[in-house]
Order: C-alpha cells, then sequence, then structure tokens
C-alpha cells in the first residue's frame, strides 16, 4: 500500500509519520510537497501534524489553498483513503473535508501529553482493527485541539457513527473529568459522510513503537493495511 | 483606502482568551466587568477603488471561518 505524506511549510510531523508507516510490512510512505499537484499514484494520503504555514490567521486556515489540496479533494471525492492529524486534521476541518473546526484548548495551555481514546466505531478503514469500546493510550500535542461543531452539526455525526474516537479515561468512561481541551462531547476524531476521510488530534504515528510508551496507535494504520481485503469493506460497500 | 475587516468568535462559541482577559481585568479592579470577548482586526491597504464583492469573498474564506467566527467589513475612505 502506497502512502503519500503531505509537507507545508512548518509541517513537523512528516518525518514521524514516515518513520512509523516503515515500521508496516507492505508499505511504501513517499513525501509530497504542498506545491506539487499529483499525489504519485498513493493509496493513501497522509495530512501529518505541525504548525502549517506558522498557524497564522488560524490553523490550517492557509494550507488550505495550496496546491496539493486542490488534488487531495478530487482524490477524496473519488473515494481516496485521506488521514489528517492534528494539524492535519485542522487543515482537512478548514478545506471543507470535514465538518466543525478546532479552537484555542479550553484552558488556553498547549498539551503535550499522553491521553487515553475510546473507539466508537469500527466499521471504518481506519479503525477496522480495532474493537468497539477499545482504549488506545495515544499522545495529543496542540493548542488549538477543541473541537467544535454546531448542535446540528453534531447530531448529524452522532446519527451516522461518525464519531470515530472520544476521550477516555484509562477504564474507557468518556466524562469532562476525561475532555484534556475541551472538546464537544469529548470527539477526538471524525470521519466524513463517504467514510474515507479521518481526522483525529491526536497522534497514532506517535505511538507505533513500545519505546515511545505505547504502540496502540498502530491499530490506525493496520487498519488503513487491512482494509482491501476487509469483510468490513463489502458491508460498507 | 483602506479595508478593514473585523472577526470575532461566534457567541457559541468557546473564547477561553475572553474568559482569561475578563478575569485579568478583575484583578486590575474592574469588578463589574461582564463577558469578553477577543476577535482580531485586519487592515487591508487598497490603492484603487475596492472590489467590495473580492473582499467579501476574501473574509469569508480566508480571514474568518463561518463555522466559529462572524466577521464586519468596513471600507474606509
Amino acid at each position: 500500500m502506497k502512502f503519500a505524506v503531505l509537507r507545508f511549510p512548518g509541517s513537523n510531523c512528516d518525518q514521524d509519520c514516515i518513520h512509523a508507516l516503515s515500521t508496516f510490512p507492505g508499505t511504501e510512505a513517499d513525501y509530497v510537497w504542498h506545491k506539487d499537484t499529483s499525489l504519485g499514484g498513493a493509496d493513501v494520503v497522509v495530512v501529518p501534524g505541525g504548525f502549517s504555514y506558522g498557524d497564522y490567521l488560524r490553523t490550517g486556515s492557509i494550507a488550505r489553498f495550496s496546491p496539493i489540496m486542490k488534488t487531495v479533494k478530487e482524490f477524496a471525492a473519488a473515494g481516496g483513503l485521506v488521514i489528517g492529524i492534528c494539524n492535519g486534521f485542522q487543515i482537512l476541518c478548514e478545506s471543507g473535508l470535514l465538518p466543525g473546526a478546532l479552537v484555542r484548548n479550553r484552558d488556553l495551555h498547549f498539551l503535550c501529553k499522553h491521553v487515553y481514546l475510546r473507539v466508537e466505531q469500527t466499521d471504518t478503514p481506519f479503525t477496522n482493527a480495532s474493537t468497539k469500546g477499545a482504549v488506545l493510550n495515544v499522545p495529543v500535542a496542540h493548542g488549538e485541539g477543541c473541537y467544535f461543531a454546531d448542535d446540528e452539526t453534531l447530531k448529524r455525526l452522532n446519527a451516522e457513527g461518525r464519531v470515530l474516537v472520544r476521550y477516555c479515561d484509562a477504564q474507557g468512561q468518556v466524562s469532562d473529568a476525561s475532555n484534556p481541551n475541551g472538546s464537544k462531547e469529548n470527539i477526538a476524531g471524525i470521519c466524513n459522510e463517504g467514510r474515507n476521510v479521518f481526522g483525529l488530534m491526536p497522534h497514532p504515528e506517535r505511538a507505533c513503537d513500545p519505546f515511545l510508551g505505547s504502540t496502540d496507535g498502530s491499530v490506525i494504520f493496520q487498519s488503513l493495511l487491512n482494509w482491501p481485503t476487509s469483510p468490513l469493506r463489502k458491508s460498507a460497500a | 483606502m483602506k479595508a478593514i475587516v473585523t472577526v470575532m468568535p461566534k457567541p457559541s462559541v468557546l473564547d477561553p482568551q475572553g474568559a482569561a482577559t475578563a478575569e485579568a481585568m478583575k484583578h486590575l479592579g474592574l469588578e463589574s466587568v461582564g463577558r469578553v470577548r477577543v476577535g482580531k482586526s485586519i487592515e487591508i491597504e487598497l490603492p484603487g477603488e475596492p472590489n467590495e464583492e473580492k473582499l467579501h469573498e476574501i473574509a469569508r474564506d480566508l480571514l474568518s471561518n463561518p463555522v466559529i467566527e462572524d466577521y464586519a467589513l468596513e471600507i474606509v475612505r
């Protein structure tokens, strides 16, 4: 499976993504510069974390207009798989590929710590290797990770099973105390209507090696690798 | 000529910057302070006659995010 990892000026998790992906057999991962217009035949686009354009104006607001994003939009519209991590999630929301927006954390602090995520749905290319209710230990590192969407959008996301991960405690309980940044309904990651575009604030690529304290993030990438032959894919199609 | 775009968080969006600023104001003795909202103001110098339609498009698509913010456009002659 071929991955295209986008690079904007200020991306800083691009190398982490390439490294994490290289540890899975059967993967090929290449960088794609934001001024390029071709994804080089990739099966999956990774929009990595960082501070694209220095987070000027709003997080992700300028990266959205980079030439590669037009290609990514066409790729997603044709059913191509796209995963946006942290700043990548912010870029996907700004681009309109995902609903809602990420705003300043409730307590204004930049958060850099491990959190727990509860897997809410598994019928997707990004979570099929996990189980419903599984608790993942994955780090976050953001200043603007508070997910906001209006009530109508939230209702729709819930009704359509598009919230894929929520912040929880070690036991999988979703509560205000386990919400690190004030996100609406503890939302940590959502997918689009077609279930082929996923954005999340936590960093699964930083939790793929025991040396980094957790390997729970690898289930996201394993899901992508399993997807072409997944029985869930057939039922989704 | 100048265009000024004022961008403010929507009332429904949490504005922790505004809340923290209100707290600081209380510490400075303004005990009666109510809700404080922090936004931004963008000044755009324009040599010619402004294309208001284009400015609205830019204010909506780039300078603000309609999901979380409202904007106001003012032309100063």
